[in-house]
Protein backbone atom coordinates (compact mmCIF):
# COMPACT_ATOMS: atom_id res chain seq x y z
CA UNK A 1 0.00 0.00 0.00
CA UNK A 2 2.52 2.54 -0.92
CA UNK A 3 -0.41 5.30 -1.40
CA UNK A 4 -3.38 4.95 0.78
CA UNK A 5 -5.17 7.99 2.02
CA UNK A 6 -7.34 8.60 4.69
CA UNK A 7 -10.23 10.70 5.20
CA UNK A 8 -12.56 11.33 7.67
CA UNK A 9 -15.22 13.03 6.80
CA UNK A 10 -18.32 15.38 9.27
CA UNK A 11 -21.17 15.20 6.61
CA UNK A 12 -22.61 12.70 3.82
CA UNK A 13 -22.33 14.99 1.27
CA UNK A 14 -18.62 15.42 1.87
CA UNK A 15 -18.39 12.05 2.10
CA UNK A 16 -19.87 10.74 -1.63
CA UNK A 17 -17.57 13.92 -2.79
CA UNK A 18 -14.26 11.60 -1.54
CA UNK A 19 -15.92 8.76 -2.61
CA UNK A 20 -16.81 9.72 -6.04
CA UNK A 21 -13.82 11.70 -6.78
CA UNK A 22 -11.47 9.15 -5.23
CA UNK A 23 -8.80 7.37 -8.29
CA UNK A 24 -8.59 3.85 -7.65
CA UNK A 25 -10.25 1.65 -5.22
CA UNK A 26 -12.09 3.44 -1.90
CA UNK A 27 -13.33 1.59 1.13
CA UNK A 28 -15.87 2.88 3.11
CA UNK A 29 -14.70 2.20 7.11
CA UNK A 30 -16.95 1.64 9.50
CA UNK A 31 -16.38 -0.33 12.50
CA UNK A 32 -13.45 -2.57 10.23
CA UNK A 33 -13.56 -5.32 11.74
CA UNK A 34 -13.73 -7.09 7.95
CA UNK A 35 -11.48 -4.35 6.27
CA UNK A 36 -9.48 -4.40 8.37
CA UNK A 37 -8.46 -8.11 8.47
CA UNK A 38 -8.68 -7.83 4.58
CA UNK A 39 -6.27 -4.75 4.39
CA UNK A 40 -3.47 -6.67 6.67
CA UNK A 41 -4.15 -9.54 4.45
CA UNK A 42 -3.71 -8.39 1.23
CA UNK A 43 -7.06 -9.26 0.21
CA UNK A 44 -7.87 -5.98 -0.81
CA UNK A 45 -5.90 -2.73 -1.85
CA UNK A 46 -7.66 0.12 -1.48
CA UNK A 47 -6.55 4.07 -2.60
CA UNK A 48 -8.90 5.45 0.20
CA UNK A 49 -10.01 4.70 3.31
CA UNK A 50 -12.95 6.99 4.06
CA UNK A 51 -14.01 6.64 8.18
CA UNK A 52 -17.88 7.36 8.15
CA UNK A 53 -18.43 7.77 11.97
CA UNK A 54 -17.82 11.23 12.21
CA UNK A 55 -20.74 11.36 10.33
CA UNK A 56 -24.07 12.82 12.37
CA UNK A 57 -26.39 10.02 12.44
CA UNK A 58 -24.00 7.00 11.29
CA UNK A 59 -23.95 5.86 14.60
CA UNK A 60 -27.23 5.66 17.01
CA UNK A 61 -30.99 4.35 16.81
CA UNK A 62 -33.85 6.39 17.09
CA UNK A 63 -37.21 6.29 16.55
CA UNK A 64 -39.47 7.89 14.17
CA UNK A 65 -43.15 6.70 13.85
CA UNK A 66 -43.89 3.70 12.63
CA UNK A 67 -40.15 2.35 12.28
CA UNK A 68 -36.54 2.67 13.83
CA UNK A 69 -33.51 4.37 11.81
CA UNK A 70 -30.30 2.72 12.53
CA UNK A 71 -27.32 5.03 11.57
CA UNK A 72 -25.35 2.39 9.19
CA UNK A 73 -22.38 2.33 11.61
CA UNK A 74 -24.07 1.53 14.18
CA UNK A 75 -22.28 -1.44 16.59
CA UNK A 76 -23.89 -4.71 17.53
CA UNK A 77 -23.40 -3.56 21.05
CA UNK A 78 -25.71 -0.51 20.87
CA UNK A 79 -28.50 -2.58 19.34
CA UNK A 80 -28.91 -5.21 22.04
CA UNK A 81 -28.79 -2.20 24.25
CA UNK A 82 -31.65 -0.81 22.80
CA UNK A 83 -34.63 -2.04 24.53
CA UNK A 84 -36.87 -1.11 22.20
CA UNK A 85 -35.30 -2.37 19.10
CA UNK A 86 -34.68 -5.90 21.19
CA UNK A 87 -38.82 -6.28 21.99
CA UNK A 88 -39.98 -5.23 18.39
CA UNK A 89 -37.05 -7.62 16.46
CA UNK A 90 -35.72 -10.03 18.22
CA UNK A 91 -34.40 -12.04 15.50
CA UNK A 92 -32.26 -8.98 13.71
CA UNK A 93 -30.42 -8.29 17.50
CA UNK A 94 -29.98 -11.69 17.80
CA UNK A 95 -28.14 -12.03 14.27
CA UNK A 96 -25.87 -8.95 14.97
CA UNK A 97 -25.06 -10.03 18.50
CA UNK A 98 -24.07 -14.02 17.16
CA UNK A 99 -20.98 -11.70 15.53
CA UNK A 100 -17.62 -12.21 17.01
CA UNK A 101 -16.50 -11.14 21.15
CA UNK A 102 -17.39 -8.23 23.07
CA UNK A 103 -14.52 -6.18 21.11
CA UNK A 104 -15.86 -6.81 17.98
CA UNK A 105 -19.24 -5.90 19.04
CA UNK A 106 -18.16 -2.56 20.33
CA UNK A 107 -17.42 -2.06 16.37
CA UNK A 108 -19.13 -4.02 13.83
CA UNK A 109 -22.01 -2.46 12.08
CA UNK A 110 -25.18 -3.61 9.98
CA UNK A 111 -23.67 -2.15 7.06
CA UNK A 112 -20.34 -3.33 7.65
CA UNK A 113 -21.78 -6.90 7.60
CA UNK A 114 -24.20 -6.58 4.61
CA UNK A 115 -21.50 -4.24 2.48
CA UNK A 116 -18.65 -7.31 3.02
CA UNK A 117 -21.20 -9.56 0.87
CA UNK A 118 -20.44 -12.81 2.75
CA UNK A 119 -23.13 -14.82 1.89
CA UNK A 120 -22.87 -15.96 5.52
CA UNK A 121 -23.55 -12.66 7.53
CA UNK A 122 -25.71 -12.92 10.06
CA UNK A 123 -27.07 -9.84 10.61
CA UNK A 124 -28.73 -9.79 6.76
CA UNK A 125 -31.03 -12.76 7.03
CA UNK A 126 -33.32 -11.59 9.59
CA UNK A 127 -32.89 -7.86 8.18
CA UNK A 128 -34.27 -9.07 4.64
CA UNK A 129 -36.47 -11.12 6.72
CA UNK A 130 -38.21 -7.79 8.43
CA UNK A 131 -38.22 -6.08 4.57
CA UNK A 132 -35.19 -3.77 6.25
CA UNK A 133 -34.57 -1.00 3.72
CA UNK A 134 -31.03 1.01 3.30
CA UNK A 135 -30.90 4.98 2.73
CA UNK A 136 -27.76 5.22 0.03
CA UNK A 137 -26.61 8.57 -0.15
CA UNK A 138 -24.69 9.00 -3.58
CA UNK A 139 -23.58 11.65 -6.64
CA UNK A 140 -27.30 11.64 -7.94
CA UNK A 141 -28.65 11.69 -4.31
CA UNK A 142 -30.41 9.52 -1.71
CA UNK A 143 -32.27 6.69 -3.07
CA UNK A 144 -33.69 3.67 -0.86
CA UNK A 145 -33.20 0.03 -1.32
CA UNK A 146 -34.62 -3.24 0.34
CA UNK A 147 -31.48 -4.61 2.14
CA UNK A 148 -31.74 -7.67 -0.42
CA UNK A 149 -30.70 -5.71 -3.38
CA UNK A 150 -27.90 -4.55 -2.08
CA UNK A 151 -25.17 -8.28 -2.09
CA UNK A 152 -25.28 -9.49 -5.71
CA UNK A 153 -22.59 -11.99 -5.23
CA UNK A 154 -19.38 -13.17 -2.49
CA UNK A 155 -17.77 -9.78 -2.06
CA UNK A 156 -19.73 -7.93 -4.67
CA UNK A 157 -22.43 -5.48 -3.86
CA UNK A 158 -24.99 -2.91 -6.27
CA UNK A 159 -23.79 0.29 -4.77
CA UNK A 160 -22.16 2.35 -7.22
CA UNK A 161 -19.24 4.63 -7.28
CA UNK A 162 -19.58 7.14 -5.00
CA UNK A 163 -22.20 5.45 -2.76
CA UNK A 164 -22.64 4.97 0.86
CA UNK A 165 -25.42 3.30 3.00
CA UNK A 166 -26.42 5.84 5.37
CA UNK A 167 -28.86 4.27 7.39
CA UNK A 168 -31.13 1.58 7.87
CA UNK A 169 -35.11 1.65 8.09
CA UNK A 170 -36.86 -0.93 10.33
CA UNK A 171 -40.26 -1.48 10.15
CA UNK A 172 -42.31 -1.36 13.42
CA UNK A 173 -44.09 -5.02 13.64
CA UNK A 174 -47.62 -5.00 13.38
CA UNK A 175 -49.19 -6.65 16.25
CA UNK A 176 -48.98 -10.72 16.43
CA UNK A 177 -45.48 -10.13 14.16
CA UNK A 178 -42.19 -11.12 14.98
CA UNK A 179 -39.23 -13.10 13.88
CA UNK A 180 -36.50 -15.10 14.90
CA UNK A 181 -32.92 -16.24 13.65
CA UNK A 182 -31.11 -19.48 13.92
CA UNK A 183 -27.32 -20.36 12.93
CA UNK A 184 -24.99 -23.44 12.58
CA UNK A 185 -21.64 -23.47 13.69
CA UNK A 186 -19.59 -26.17 14.88
CA UNK A 187 -19.49 -24.65 18.02
CA UNK A 188 -21.21 -22.24 20.68
CA UNK A 189 -19.39 -19.22 19.86
CA UNK A 190 -17.31 -16.70 17.70
CA UNK A 191 -17.46 -18.62 14.71
CA UNK A 192 -19.19 -18.30 10.45
CA UNK A 193 -21.84 -19.67 9.98
CA UNK A 194 -22.52 -23.33 8.08
CA UNK A 195 -26.08 -22.18 7.67
CA UNK A 196 -28.33 -19.57 8.95
CA UNK A 197 -32.22 -19.20 8.66
CA UNK A 198 -34.40 -16.19 9.71
CA UNK A 199 -37.95 -16.78 10.02
CA UNK A 200 -40.49 -13.70 10.51
CA UNK A 201 -44.33 -14.27 11.01
CA UNK A 202 -47.55 -12.62 11.12
CA UNK A 203 -50.33 -14.56 12.99
CA UNK A 204 -54.04 -13.25 13.35
CA UNK A 205 -55.69 -13.51 16.88
CA UNK A 206 -56.03 -17.42 16.75
CA UNK A 207 -52.40 -18.08 15.61
CA UNK A 208 -52.97 -18.76 12.23
CA UNK A 209 -50.05 -17.40 9.73
CA UNK A 210 -51.33 -14.21 7.67
CA UNK A 211 -47.84 -13.24 6.12
CA UNK A 212 -43.80 -14.61 6.72
CA UNK A 213 -40.73 -14.21 5.06
CA UNK A 214 -38.37 -16.95 5.08
CA UNK A 215 -34.41 -16.20 4.86
CA UNK A 216 -31.59 -18.44 4.18
CA UNK A 217 -27.86 -17.70 4.81
CA UNK A 218 -24.64 -19.43 3.80
CA UNK A 219 -26.66 -21.94 1.46
CA UNK A 220 -26.03 -19.55 -1.72
CA UNK A 221 -24.12 -16.46 -2.98
CA UNK A 222 -25.92 -14.27 -1.61
CA UNK A 223 -28.92 -14.58 1.20
CA UNK A 224 -32.05 -15.89 -0.48
CA UNK A 225 -35.67 -15.36 -0.08
CA UNK A 226 -37.58 -18.49 0.07
CA UNK A 227 -40.67 -17.73 -1.56
CA UNK A 228 -42.32 -21.19 -1.28
CA UNK A 229 -41.09 -21.45 2.43
CA UNK A 230 -43.71 -18.40 3.01
CA UNK A 231 -46.32 -19.83 1.20
CA UNK A 232 -46.05 -23.14 3.47
CA UNK A 233 -46.61 -20.77 6.44
CA UNK A 234 -49.45 -18.62 5.14
CA UNK A 235 -52.50 -19.86 5.88
CA UNK A 236 -51.25 -22.48 8.37
CA UNK A 237 -51.21 -22.65 11.93
CA UNK A 238 -47.42 -24.31 13.60
CA UNK A 239 -48.16 -27.67 12.82
CA UNK A 240 -46.27 -30.67 11.75
CA UNK A 241 -47.82 -30.94 8.46
CA UNK A 242 -46.68 -27.02 7.94
CA UNK A 243 -43.62 -27.29 9.11
CA UNK A 244 -42.46 -30.81 7.07
CA UNK A 245 -43.70 -28.05 4.16
CA UNK A 246 -41.40 -25.51 5.36
CA UNK A 247 -38.67 -27.72 5.74
CA UNK A 248 -39.09 -29.13 2.06
CA UNK A 249 -39.35 -25.51 1.03
CA UNK A 250 -36.32 -24.35 2.66
CA UNK A 251 -33.83 -27.56 1.37
CA UNK A 252 -35.74 -27.09 -2.32
CA UNK A 253 -34.11 -23.21 -2.29
CA UNK A 254 -30.45 -24.36 -1.48
CA UNK A 255 -28.04 -24.13 -3.32
CA UNK A 256 -25.06 -24.69 -1.48
CA UNK A 257 -21.11 -25.38 -2.36
CA UNK A 258 -18.95 -27.83 -0.59
CA UNK A 259 -16.23 -26.66 1.71
CA UNK A 260 -14.78 -27.20 4.98
CA UNK A 261 -17.46 -26.08 7.23
CA UNK A 262 -20.21 -28.25 5.50
CA UNK A 263 -20.84 -30.65 2.77
CA UNK A 264 -23.66 -29.46 -0.07
CA UNK A 265 -25.76 -32.63 1.84
CA UNK A 266 -25.25 -31.77 5.45
CA UNK A 267 -26.14 -28.21 4.63
CA UNK A 268 -29.37 -28.83 2.80
CA UNK A 269 -30.45 -31.04 5.54
CA UNK A 270 -29.62 -28.26 8.18
CA UNK A 271 -31.11 -25.45 6.44
CA UNK A 272 -34.61 -27.50 6.25
CA UNK A 273 -34.40 -28.61 9.88
CA UNK A 274 -33.29 -24.49 10.85
CA UNK A 275 -36.11 -23.18 9.32
CA UNK A 276 -38.59 -25.73 10.96
CA UNK A 277 -36.85 -24.52 14.69
CA UNK A 278 -36.64 -20.35 13.89
CA UNK A 279 -40.17 -20.67 12.38
CA UNK A 280 -41.17 -22.64 15.78
CA UNK A 281 -39.51 -19.71 17.97
CA UNK A 282 -41.07 -16.77 15.77
CA UNK A 283 -44.57 -18.08 16.14
CA UNK A 284 -43.92 -18.13 19.25
CA UNK A 285 -42.85 -14.84 19.96
CA UNK A 286 -45.82 -13.20 17.38
CA UNK A 287 -48.09 -15.32 19.23
CA UNK A 288 -47.19 -14.29 23.11
CA UNK A 289 -47.43 -10.06 21.86
CA UNK B 1 0.87 9.82 1.51
CA UNK B 2 1.17 12.42 4.17
CA UNK B 3 0.97 11.31 7.45
CA UNK B 4 -2.21 11.87 9.40
CA UNK B 5 -1.91 14.12 12.57
CA UNK B 6 -4.02 13.07 15.49
CA UNK B 7 -4.71 14.48 18.81
CA UNK B 8 -5.99 11.87 21.10
CA UNK B 9 -6.44 10.83 24.57
CA UNK B 10 -4.55 8.25 26.42
CA UNK B 11 -4.62 6.95 29.56
CA UNK B 12 -6.33 10.34 30.92
CA UNK B 13 -3.04 12.29 29.09
CA UNK B 14 -4.04 14.08 26.04
CA UNK B 15 -1.60 13.02 23.35
CA UNK B 16 -0.53 13.87 19.81
CA UNK B 17 1.17 11.58 16.96
CA UNK B 18 1.83 11.35 13.41
CA UNK B 19 0.95 8.12 11.87
CA UNK B 20 0.40 6.19 8.20
CA UNK B 21 -2.84 6.01 7.08
CA UNK B 22 -2.22 2.15 7.13
CA UNK B 23 -0.57 2.03 11.02
CA UNK B 24 -3.26 0.55 13.20
CA UNK B 25 -3.61 1.66 16.55
CA UNK B 26 -1.54 -1.16 17.86
CA UNK B 27 1.08 -0.38 15.49
CA UNK B 28 0.61 3.82 17.08
CA UNK B 29 0.25 2.19 20.96
CA UNK B 30 3.72 -0.12 20.02
CA UNK B 31 5.69 1.36 17.57
CA UNK B 32 5.35 5.33 17.98
CA UNK B 33 4.29 5.84 21.70
CA UNK B 34 6.22 2.91 23.35
CA UNK B 35 3.01 1.74 25.15
CA UNK B 36 4.10 -2.15 24.67
CA UNK B 37 1.39 -3.66 27.20
CA UNK B 38 -1.00 -3.84 24.70
CA UNK B 39 0.51 -7.86 22.81
CA UNK B 40 0.25 -8.19 18.53
CA UNK B 41 -0.84 -11.71 18.70
CA UNK B 42 -2.94 -12.44 15.87
CA UNK B 43 -3.78 -9.04 14.05
CA UNK B 44 -7.19 -10.11 13.27
CA UNK B 45 -9.50 -9.56 16.11
CA UNK B 46 -9.61 -13.41 17.27
CA UNK B 47 -7.16 -13.60 20.31
CA UNK B 48 -7.91 -10.17 22.15
CA UNK B 49 -4.30 -9.48 23.53
CA UNK B 50 -3.91 -6.17 21.72
CA UNK B 51 -7.48 -4.81 23.76
CA UNK B 52 -7.99 -1.76 24.58
CA UNK B 53 -10.77 0.87 25.92
CA UNK B 54 -12.00 3.22 23.66
CA UNK B 55 -14.80 5.86 24.50
CA UNK B 56 -15.64 3.13 27.05
CA UNK B 57 -15.83 0.44 24.91
CA UNK B 58 -13.79 -2.52 24.47
CA UNK B 59 -12.07 -3.17 20.77
CA UNK B 60 -8.97 -4.75 19.24
CA UNK B 61 -6.56 -2.39 18.82
CA UNK B 62 -4.96 -4.31 15.89
CA UNK B 63 -8.95 -3.57 14.01
CA UNK B 64 -8.87 -0.05 14.14
CA UNK B 65 -6.91 2.96 12.57
CA UNK B 66 -4.50 4.79 14.29
CA UNK B 67 -6.02 8.17 12.45
CA UNK B 68 -9.51 6.94 13.97
CA UNK B 69 -8.10 8.00 17.24
CA UNK B 70 -8.84 11.82 16.86
CA UNK B 71 -10.46 12.74 19.34
CA UNK B 72 -11.82 9.83 21.06
CA UNK B 73 -10.44 8.84 24.81
CA UNK B 74 -8.89 5.48 25.22
CA UNK B 75 -6.98 3.31 28.17
CA UNK B 76 -4.61 0.82 27.96
CA UNK B 77 -3.24 -1.60 30.04
CA UNK B 78 -0.57 1.10 31.31
CA UNK B 79 -3.79 3.10 32.15
CA UNK B 80 -5.32 0.37 34.54
CA UNK B 81 -3.19 0.96 37.77
CA UNK B 82 -3.64 4.03 39.95
CA UNK B 83 0.34 4.52 40.35
CA UNK B 84 2.29 2.05 42.44
CA UNK B 85 -1.61 0.89 43.59
CA UNK B 86 -2.64 -1.92 41.65
CA UNK B 87 -6.40 -2.37 39.83
CA UNK B 88 -8.01 -5.28 41.89
CA UNK B 89 -8.25 -7.35 38.58
CA UNK B 90 -4.60 -6.99 38.38
CA UNK B 91 -3.73 -7.73 42.46
CA UNK B 92 -6.20 -10.75 41.66
CA UNK B 93 -4.67 -12.12 38.88
CA UNK B 94 -1.37 -12.25 40.69
CA UNK B 95 -3.09 -13.58 43.47
CA UNK B 96 -4.66 -16.44 41.52
CA UNK B 97 -1.76 -17.04 38.94
CA UNK B 98 -4.18 -16.37 36.26
CA UNK B 99 -1.46 -16.15 34.20
CA UNK B 100 1.40 -18.42 32.94
CA UNK B 101 3.41 -16.97 29.90
CA UNK B 102 1.81 -13.43 30.27
CA UNK B 103 1.13 -12.46 26.81
CA UNK B 104 -2.76 -12.37 27.40
CA UNK B 105 -2.77 -11.01 30.58
CA UNK B 106 -3.26 -7.43 29.23
CA UNK B 107 -5.95 -8.01 27.01
CA UNK B 108 -7.43 -10.26 30.08
CA UNK B 109 -6.66 -7.42 32.70
CA UNK B 110 -7.88 -4.46 30.12
CA UNK B 111 -11.31 -6.50 29.09
CA UNK B 112 -12.27 -7.93 32.78
CA UNK B 113 -11.77 -3.98 34.00
CA UNK B 114 -14.19 -2.94 31.48
CA UNK B 115 -16.54 -5.54 32.67
CA UNK B 116 -16.26 -4.38 36.28
CA UNK B 117 -16.61 -0.51 35.62
CA UNK B 118 -20.14 -2.22 33.84
CA UNK B 119 -21.22 -4.45 36.17
CA UNK B 120 -19.89 -4.85 39.71
CA UNK B 121 -21.64 -8.55 40.40
CA UNK B 122 -21.20 -10.37 36.73
CA UNK B 123 -22.20 -13.93 36.99
CA UNK B 124 -19.40 -16.76 36.09
CA UNK B 125 -21.37 -17.33 32.78
CA UNK B 126 -21.29 -13.68 32.23
CA UNK B 127 -18.04 -13.48 32.89
CA UNK B 128 -16.89 -16.22 30.25
CA UNK B 129 -19.12 -14.35 27.87
CA UNK B 130 -17.35 -11.18 27.78
CA UNK B 131 -13.95 -12.81 28.24
CA UNK B 132 -14.67 -14.69 25.05
CA UNK B 133 -13.13 -13.04 22.90
CA UNK B 134 -9.58 -13.11 24.80
CA UNK B 135 -7.58 -16.53 24.05
CA UNK B 136 -4.66 -18.21 26.74
CA UNK B 137 -2.91 -21.09 25.50
CA UNK B 138 -1.79 -21.54 29.34
CA UNK B 139 -4.50 -21.25 32.12
CA UNK B 140 -7.30 -22.85 30.79
CA UNK B 141 -9.43 -19.63 31.71
CA UNK B 142 -10.48 -21.00 34.94
CA UNK B 143 -7.98 -19.47 37.25
CA UNK B 144 -8.65 -16.25 35.35
CA UNK B 145 -12.37 -16.60 35.80
CA UNK B 146 -12.08 -17.03 39.34
CA UNK B 147 -9.42 -14.08 39.75
CA UNK B 148 -11.59 -11.65 38.06
CA UNK B 149 -15.06 -12.58 40.11
CA UNK B 150 -13.08 -12.13 43.42
CA UNK B 151 -11.70 -8.85 41.95
CA UNK B 152 -15.51 -7.88 41.67
CA UNK B 153 -16.32 -9.30 44.86
CA UNK B 154 -13.67 -6.84 46.39
CA UNK B 155 -14.74 -3.73 44.21
CA UNK B 156 -17.92 -4.70 45.80
CA UNK B 157 -16.83 -4.49 49.16
CA UNK B 158 -15.23 -1.35 48.49
CA UNK B 159 -17.94 0.61 47.15
CA UNK B 160 -20.14 -0.81 49.81
CA UNK B 161 -17.63 1.48 52.49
Amino acid sequence: MPSLSFSAPTSVDEAVKVLAGASGLAKVLSGGTDLLVQLRSGRTRPDLIVDTKRIPGMIGVREEGDRFVVGAATPGAMLYENTALTRAWPGIVEGMDLIGSEQIQGRASLAGNLCNASPAADSVPAMIAARVTCLIAGPNGKREAPVEAIVTGPGRTSLQKGELITEFHIPKPKPHQSDAYLRFIPRTEMDIAVVGCAVNVTLDAGGTCTDARVVLGAVAPTQIIVEDGAKALVGHRLDDATLAALDDAARRACKPIDDKRGTIEYRTKVAGVLARRAAAIAFERAGAR
Amino acid sequence: MAKQHVSTIINGEPVEYLCEPQQTMLDVLRDELNLTGSKEGCSSGDCGACTVIVDGRITCSCLMLGAEAEGRTIQTVEGIAQGDKLHPVQQKFLEHAALQCGFCTPGFIVAAKALLDENLNPTEEETRYWLAGNLCRCTGYDKIIRAVLDAAAVMREEAAR
